[in-house]
């Protein structure tokens, strides 16, 4: 076991140096000028000059890569250029948004999948089966930007139930706050979750196919605690695989509904930064994505150890 | 009272009639043996009896366990009775098992289930029931997962699960075909004293005759859905009174008719010459740095066999016959040591340097359908090999080669445009005989190439390769751990234990005589129809 979290976290250090070497000659080695490229080409050439001294880009790009690394390693993302604040300052303010909302949206489709997945699998090929399932085909095939737009319409333009975007701030008191993140985490749920939910119904039909869930129902258990307790455990291996996976879309799809609800977070922030340029703003949110990634992928690797006891002792 | 008795039992699955009027009992401490080739309902009418049948099955007639109507019971019922009163035993121990539950876990599951013990207790008794089917403390914690476990031990752990609370009738279905001869002994052995100390009926599932003759008080012998034959069974099976029964006896029992004028072959030269060949496995990681030693499949073996033999290679699972058979197919590399075929070197080839060799060597693996791609038809699958040819033929000369290959093992031409799947098990081994023999090949490696099949066809394609090896002179090497297949058409055997060869000669001077105690265990453990039929008799 220690030997294969050993391992892991080797892989996700890896990943990040690797990652963090793509994205810095994405943004500052490519374009040429970075300064150039953040004052547009008809900036006054001593307000270029002083950039380039303030971001240290007259020093050889070994020497910048590592100061960069370096300072992220610490907590120091640099400072922004248009908010003429430390970008770390500007994370930790959106993570406040951002951080819960990923959470609930995963928490969200998580349970969704699982309850109606094992549903469907419990129930194949009977009506509730097929019309669960043709459900979720549609919720597959709906981009969330529109569905988001429906449950504004639904919810907040009709019902009033809930505001129809913006983010009062923590400091408004927790229930407002909620409030404000269910339907973006609705609408970032769903779309997964009727992905998930498909995963977890074939994967559950699967494992109930296999000879140890009839030596358990000749031991006398009912299908029900046959369900729970011997097909679930098995099934969730390859539902973890899509879980990892899907994370990375969470985040990418977080950027287009924090734009669609109004709401300051990080995806807000990575897409702002990147259409005024802030290229200092967006290495640093970048690289904290691709971090929360590895560190998930690193927890779905945990979990496998957890649910297959064959991989504890292999490698 | 009989324990169990079935009456006029009828299953149908869709429109397919699977059983037709079955009638059997068994009474408590007795064993019946339930005999029939694949597709003959013997384990539909085990699943009947367990109430596990498919959702679209349909039963109907009389089936009583110990005083309960078994069809009308509701479903409650039937999760109380199962692993209680009623155990079973499934034929393939690999995946019999939870893979991610402990063995501790999965015996006390039920014991806690069914008799509401806390935790402890019902540890205490799986404990002990796995110390009974002899996996002891010691070696096999409660903590063991299945994969730990080998064949054999995974399949004591499923019959501690099915005898945790001491059943009043144990199906136990083909319990040992997946297992080689030795642990099917202790198996049998192990079920046979189960039934001895509590009085336990048994329902004993098998297609093969020798197993139910030692084991069986009572025979009742299936063929597609019917009940041919049943009485005691020795009775049963020396007088054999019914067609079917004789048929089967025979089958089971088959010799191919062989020249046995092999003298003129010993002064052949040496097809095949495997000398001091070693393969070692990297030892299993125990942790970051810490690791086990190398493990030595093979261990500095060496033989030679002339052209036209038929060599059978005989041992235990885990001995070593399939790495061995690996490296002469050239399809793994040996640590040490050299093989030649036909005086070449095999060893560090490359792929483009063995095409020769491996045109004159083609192999016959023992599932014949996992061995074929679904979606290719027949001439595809059969001219695969004529890669290897230096010139390759036309279209017209391919399908002429396909259907000559076809014609040879029995197949029509016209089955090249079929696909695997319209062909029973039987058949498809024969397409993989045509495709062993396609580019005429002087060594055929077989790997238990008879063991999936029922016995007669096994009987029919034991034919096909003596036939062969006469019309086309083809050298045999058969991997088997099934001795009568070893004695009906090889010459000479090798018995492989632990990596080496300790034993080698004439087939029949070995399997009668063996010396060795490898060998020796072999010979005892394999059931042999005629002595426990005598054995029978004289009790």
């Amino acid at each position: 076991m220690t030997a294969y979290l050993a391992k892991r976290l080797a892989i996700g250090l890896v990943t990040l140096i690797v990652a963090s070497a793509v994205v810095f000659c994405v943004l500052e080695i490519v374009p040429g000028d970075p300064a150039l490229l953040m004052l547009g080409m008809n900036a006054e050439p001593e307000a270029l000059a002083t950039l380039r001294e303030q971001m240290g880009l007259n020093q050889p790009i070994l020497l910048r890569y590592l100061d960069w690394v370096s300072g992220m390693a610490v907590g120091d993302f640099g400072r922004s250029y248009t908010y003429s604040s430390p970008v770390i300052d500007l994370i930790g303010e959106r993570v406040l948004v951002s951080l819960p909302l990923a959470i609930m949206a995963l928490v969200l489709s998580t349970v969704i999948a699982l309850s109606v997945g094992i549903f469907a699998a419990a129930r194949r090929g009977r009506p509730a089966d097929t019309m669960v399932m043709g459900v979720a085909q549609v919720g597959v095939a709906i981009p969330n930007f529109w569905f988001a737009l429906l449950l504004i319409y639904l919810f907040a333009v009709w019902l009033r139930l809930v505001p129809a975007g913006g983010f009062p701030g923590w400091g408004a008191g927790v229930w407002p706050a909620i409030k404000a993140l269910i339907m973006p985490a609705v609408a970032l749920a769903l779309p997964q979750a009727a992905i998930l939910a498909r995963v977890t119904r074939s994967a559950m039909l699967e494992v109930l196919g296999e000879d140890y869930i009839r030596t358990a129902r000749a031991k006398g258990m009912p299908r029900r605690i046959v369900l729970w307790h011997h097909a679930l455990r098995n099934a969730l291996i390859p539902v973890l695989t899509i879980l990892g996976l899907q994370f990375s879309f969470l985040l990418a799809g977080t950027i287009i509904i924090e734009n669609v609800f109004y709401l300051p977070g990080l995806g807000r922030l990575v897409f702002q930064a990147i259409t005024q340029r802030d290229l200092i703003v967006v290495e640093g949110v970048v690289m904290l994505l691709v971090a929360s990634i590895v560190l998930v992928n690193i927890l779905v690797d945990i979990g496998y150890a957890i649910v297959d006891p064959r991989l504890r002792t292999r490698r | 009272m009989s324990l169990l008795s079935i009456e006029n039992l009828s299953l149908e699955i869709g429109e397919a009639t699977i059983l037709k009027d079955i009638d059997l009992t068994i009474a408590s401490g007795e064993v019946l043996g339930l005999v029939g080739e694949s597709g003959s309902g013997k384990s539909m009418t085990a699943l009947t009896i367990m109430q596990l049948l498919p959702e679209a099955a349909r039963a109907r007639g009389r089936v009583t366990f110990d005083g309960i109507d078994i069809l009308a019971a509701p479903e409650e019922a039937m999760c109380r009775l199962r692993g209680d009163d009623l155990g079973m035993v499934f034929q393939e121990p690999m995946t019999a098992l939870n893979p991610v539950k402990s063995i501790g876990e999965q015996v006390a599951e039920g014991i806690r289930w069914h008799t509401g013990a806390n935790r402890a207790d019902a540890e205490a008794r799986a404990r002990a029931i796995l110390d009974r089917v002899g996996l002891p403390e010691a070696q096999f914690p409660l903590s063991r997962f299945p994969h730990e476990l080998s064949g054999g031990q995974r399949q004591r752990v499923v019959i501690a699960i099915a005898c945790a609370l001491k059943p009043k009738l144990l199906i136990a279905d083909e319990p040992t075909t997946a297992l080689d001869v030795v642990l099917q002994a202790q198996i049998l052995d192990l079920l046979r004293d189960l039934v001895d100390e509590s009085r336990m009926g048994l329902l004993l599932i098998s297609h093969d005759l020798a197993v139910v003759a030692e084991m069986a008080d009572r025979v009742t012998i299936m063929r597609s859905g019917e009940v041919m034959e049943a009485g005691p069974t020795a009775d049963i099976l020396s007088a054999k009174r019914h067609p079917y029964t004789r048929q089967l006896a025979e089958a089971s029992t088959h010799v191919p008719a062989r020249a046995n004028g092999r003298a003129v072959v010993q002064a052949a030269p040496a097809l095949l010459e495997v000398s001091g060949i070693t393969r070692d496995y990297p030892g299993r990681r125990r942790g970051l740095f810490a690791q086990d030693k190398p493990f030595r499949a093979v261990d500095a073996v060496s033989f030679s066999m002339p052209a036209g033999h038929a060599v059978a290679l005989v041992g235990r699972s885990g001995c070593g016959k399939s790495t061995l058979a690996r490296m002469i197919l050239a399809l793994d590399r040996p640590t040490a040591g050299e093989i030649r075929l036909m005086g070449e070197t095999l060893a560090g080839k490359s792929e483009a340097q063995l095409r020769g060799a491996r045109r004159n060597m083609q192999v016959v693996f023992q599932d014949p359908y996992g061995s074929f791609d679904p979606r290719h038809r027949v001439e595809r699958l059969v001219a695969e090999p004529l890669h290897l040819l230096d010139t390759q033929p036309s279209a017209a000369e391919r399908r002429d080669l396909v259907a000559q290959a076809l014609d040879e093992v029995g197949l029509a031409p016209a089955d090249m445009d079929k696909f695997p799947h319209e062909f029973s098990g039987g058949q498809r081994q024969r397409i993989s005989i045509a495709r062993a023999i396609i580019t005429r090949p002087k060594l055929i490696v077989a790997d238990e190439p008879v063991s999936a099949l029922d016995v007669s066809i096994r009987a029919q394609i034991l034919d096909l390769f003596a036939d062969l090896n006469q019309r086309l002179g083809l050298t045999y090497l058969f991997i088997t751990h099934d001795l009568t297949v070893a004695r009906a058409i090889t010459d000479e055997v090798m018995v492989m234990d632990e990596g080496r060869i300790v034993e080698r000669g004439p087939t029949r001077e070995v399997l009668k005589h063996p010396a060795t105690p490898a060998a020796r265990a072999l010979v005892e453990a394999a059931p042999d129809l005629e002595q426990a039929l005598a054995a029978r008799m004289r009790t």
